[in-house]
């Protein structure tokens, strides 16, 4: 199944690489990502849906939580989150069919953004599913441009219950060096 | 005062106690080599930058101290990644500097320009590309601290040579690392230790899996007090030999493809298994399906990814094997688990009599002969470095290892071309121990143009190249599952005595068990490094053999010597 998994890490060159590196590396399979600044400033949010069993999921965020960048990784699968996605579609939509296209994207909840001669430019959010329903439902009209993201999520409920997995505050026993 | 980017490296490495590099210089180091001459640090010029990567793998191994290997631009950099890549599988602390084009060129394919960040991501731990003179001091000091910090591992810093060239001023307090910090890992708690201690406490036949990270974590004397207190027999991984001592009356000794068969069958019967510091690695396991069925398990690992990795276990405590090791001691009770020690002597004994030791060798001269000879009249107490194959494992069955580091040898990445750059390494790491190359025909041609380093740096190193002329693991292989099918197996070799001679180094061609005694004796009365070709038997097999994916205890064994005394005695099957 699908897993969300969720890593705080630092905004600099390269991190993002490190990260789907890793990921392709332990032979897992990347469905969706998402990355965008956190709310800490100098640090990133990486949205990612990975395909793996329970087991797989956990061993994902294990290997990254062990990357120097990453400051904490949340499997968001496995308590109560919101997921969203959003998505943008230009449809065909001369005066004949106009009517009928901004009546489907009504019926989502979809807002307009762009209006040219013979098409309009449709903003969606919110589940997968019901992204791929609207897709689908304007297809007839002639669905000329698809452009949707990968996940964004955050758990549910409040803050104290995201616990961060690794903890800046312990230094560790130094290794044995002598001989 | 205003500094070089270079000046700041050296100055930098000397504040963090290196007093070796090993390297190659060029292009885009140039500005670094230059201001070396300035600084008390021995360079070791290499024959080839794989040769220095391994020399710094081999001084790590040997000291316990962070290697440091430094190579230029381009192809200098792509030299290293076998070398990064063989010590990250072995958790080995390295930092590895390069010189990269001027920041200006980086992406228009200058000359000598690869993406070397890119190229090593996947093998190190960590790695950088400094285009600041400013950030080259807070980098390399933090590149230490990661190589060294948790599970070791090689950090590359790669720096433009602008970087290099370019003033500023050292501010080594400012430089002082803290992002490492964030992998520290939380204690141990009360539940782990207690959840532990029921374990142990309800077993009858508890193994210990004794792994390198006991090295690593320096828990040896913590082990051993494990062991004595619970009477708890031990078997190593290939990297975990001399972590406890071979002749340890409870260190059963290597388990896994080419482990003894007393050892592989012992955690096959075993109801609890003690992992310390290893990673069940498939080497040493066999096929999971079947692999230790009865045996609940405690994995114990500075590593938390490994925990669960590959093999399930009822407990997995992510920390320092030591640190947990001494909380668990005072608590232990007594056991004498006499019947599950009894139980091993009596597999030890059905098996001792497959032991090539007591075959006659008929005049012939067989490659475990020559381990056990070396182990006898180095009186095991030689750091012998090996290559990768047949010779290795039997090394690892034949020679004794007493003592923490005094093996070293590529495990996880199986690099032949291993042995000898890497003996150099430890032999400057540790000038007071004697030091053994042992390696194949095979291997030992990929570096052997570290001997002229060898020579140019006055090392007495003892170089034993088990010679039958065949890349002898692919042939067994062959043997077994391919029908003989000998393809590009069979190698041939120059005269290495010559060879040896060329590069000024003295040596002995020897095919019989006697000349091979005597060789040895010279090789270790000679002031200078020393050279001995052993003419083995051809296609001799190491024993037992899990073939690959087989059940830990489905072991292709020796075939008994076909007297009628020694069959009638076992009654065991061929």
């Amino acid at each position: 199944m699908a897993h969300i998994l969720v890593a705080t890490t630092d905004d600099e060159p390269g991190v993002l690489n490190r990260v789907t590196s890793l990921v392709r590396r332990r032979a897992f399979n990347i469905h969706s990502l998402t990355v965008g600044p956190a709310e800490t400033s100098g640090t990133s949010r990486m949205t990612m849906v990975v395909e793996s069993d329970e087991t797989g999921a956990r061993r994902v965020a294990a290997h990254l939580e062990k990357l120097l960048n990453v400051l904490r990784v949340e499997i968001l699968s496995e308590r109560p989150s919101v997921v969203r996605y959003l998505a943008l579609l230009r449809v065909s939509a001369p005066a004949t069919t106009r009517g009928q296209v901004l009546l489907v994207g009504q019926a989502f909840r979809a807002q307009v953004v762009d209006v040219a001669e013979d098409s309009v430019v449709l903003e969606c959010s919110g589940s997968a599913e019901k992204i791929s329903a609207l897709a689908d439902a304007l297809r007839p009209y002639g669905l000329m441009e698809l452009s949707r993201t990968g996940a964004l999520a955050m758990a549910r409920g409040t803050l104290p219950t995201v616990v961060p997995l690794k903890r800046p505050e312990v230094d560790y026993p130094p290794l044995a060096m002598s001989v | 005062m205003q500094l070089s980017g270079a000046q700041i490296l050296w100055e930098c490495l000397v504040r963090l106690g290196v007093d070796t590099v090993f390297g190659y210089p060029g292009g885009a180091i140039l500005p670094a080599y230059d201001a070396l001459l300035d600084y008390p640090i021995r360079h070791v010029l290499v024959r080839h930058e794989q040769g220095a990567a391994h020399m710094a793998d081999g001084y790590a191994r040997a000291s316990g101290r962070v290697g440091v290997v430094i190579a230029t631009s381009g192809p200098g950099a792509t030299n290293l990644v076998t070398g990064l890549a063989n010590a990250l599988m072995d958790s080995i602390p390295m930092v590895a500097i390069t010189g990269q084009v001027g920041s200006r060129l980086l992406g228009t394919d200058a000359f000598q320009e690869v993406d070397v960040t890119g190229v090593t991501l996947p093998v190190t731990k960590h790695n950088y590309l400094v285009t600041r003179a400013e950030d080259i001091a807070p980098v390399l000091r933090e590149a230490f601290a990661v190589a060294r910090q948790g599970r070791p591992g090689p950090v590359l810093v790669d720096i433009t040579k602008d970087a290099q060239q370019a003033k500023t001023e050292l501010d080594w307090e400012g430089a002082e690392p803290t992002r490492h910090l964030r992998c520290s890992l939380p204690a141990f708690t009360e539940e782990q230790v207690t959840a532990a201690l029921d374990l142990i406490r309800g077993a009858a036949r508890p193994l210990i899996l004794a792994g390198h990270g006991i090295e690593l974590s320096g828990a040896k004397e913590q082990v051993l007090a494990f062991a004595a207190r619970t009477r708890t027999p031990m078997a190593t991984t290939l990297l975990g030999i001399g972590a406890v001592p071979a002749q340890h009356p409870l260190n059963l000794g290597m388990m896994g493809m080419h482990g003894e068969a007393w050892v592989n069958q012992a955690i096959q019967e075993a109801d609890l298994l003690l992992a310390f510091g290893m990673r069940f690695d498939d080497r040493v396991t066999g096929t999971l399906a079947t692999y230790a069925q009865h045996a609940k398990k405690i994995h114990i690992d500075i590593d938390p990814a490994e925990l669960g990795k590959n093999v399930p276990v009822d407990l997995g405590v992510a920390g320092d094997l030591r640190a947990f090791l001494d909380k668990l001691l005072p608590e232990l009770d007594f056991h004498d688990h006499r019947e599950w020690l009894g139980r091993i002597e009596a597999l030890k004994g059905a098996a001792a009599v497959r032991d090539i030791q007591s075959m006659p060798d008929e005049g012939r001269l067989f490659a475990a002969h020559v381990i056990h000879d070396l182990w006898r009249l180095t009186e095991g107490t030689a750091i012998v470095v090996t290559d990768v194959g047949q010779h290795q494992m039997w090394e690892a069955q034949y020679y004794h290892h007493e003592e923490p580091r005094s093996l070293i040898t590529s495990g996880g990445l199986g690099t032949m071309g291993f042995a000898l750059p890497a003996a150099l390494g430890a032999k400057i790491a540790r000038p007071d121990k004697e030091v053994w190359v042992v390696a194949g025909d095979g291997g030992f041609q990929m570096t052997m143009p570290e001997l002229m380093t060898l020579v140019q740096e006055g090392l007495k190193v003892n170089i034993a190249i088990i010679n039958n002329g065949y890349l002898g693991m692919v042939r067994q292989w062959q043997e077994f599952f391919y029908e003989r099918r000998y393809s590009s197996t069979p190698i041939l070799s120059p005269d290495f005595v010559k060879l040896a001679a060329a590069f000024g180094i003295e040596g002995l061609s020897v095919s019989t068990r006697e000349a091979a005694v005597r060789a040895i004796e010279t090789a270790r009365a000679c002031e200078g490094p020393f050279l001995i070709d052993f003419r083995v038997e051809q296609e001799d097999t190491v024993f037992p053999m899990v073939p690959a994916g087989a059940a830990l205890d489905a072991m292709i064994r020796r075939p008994i010597p076909a007297t009628p005394s020694v069959l009638a005695e076992t009654g065991a099957d061929i």
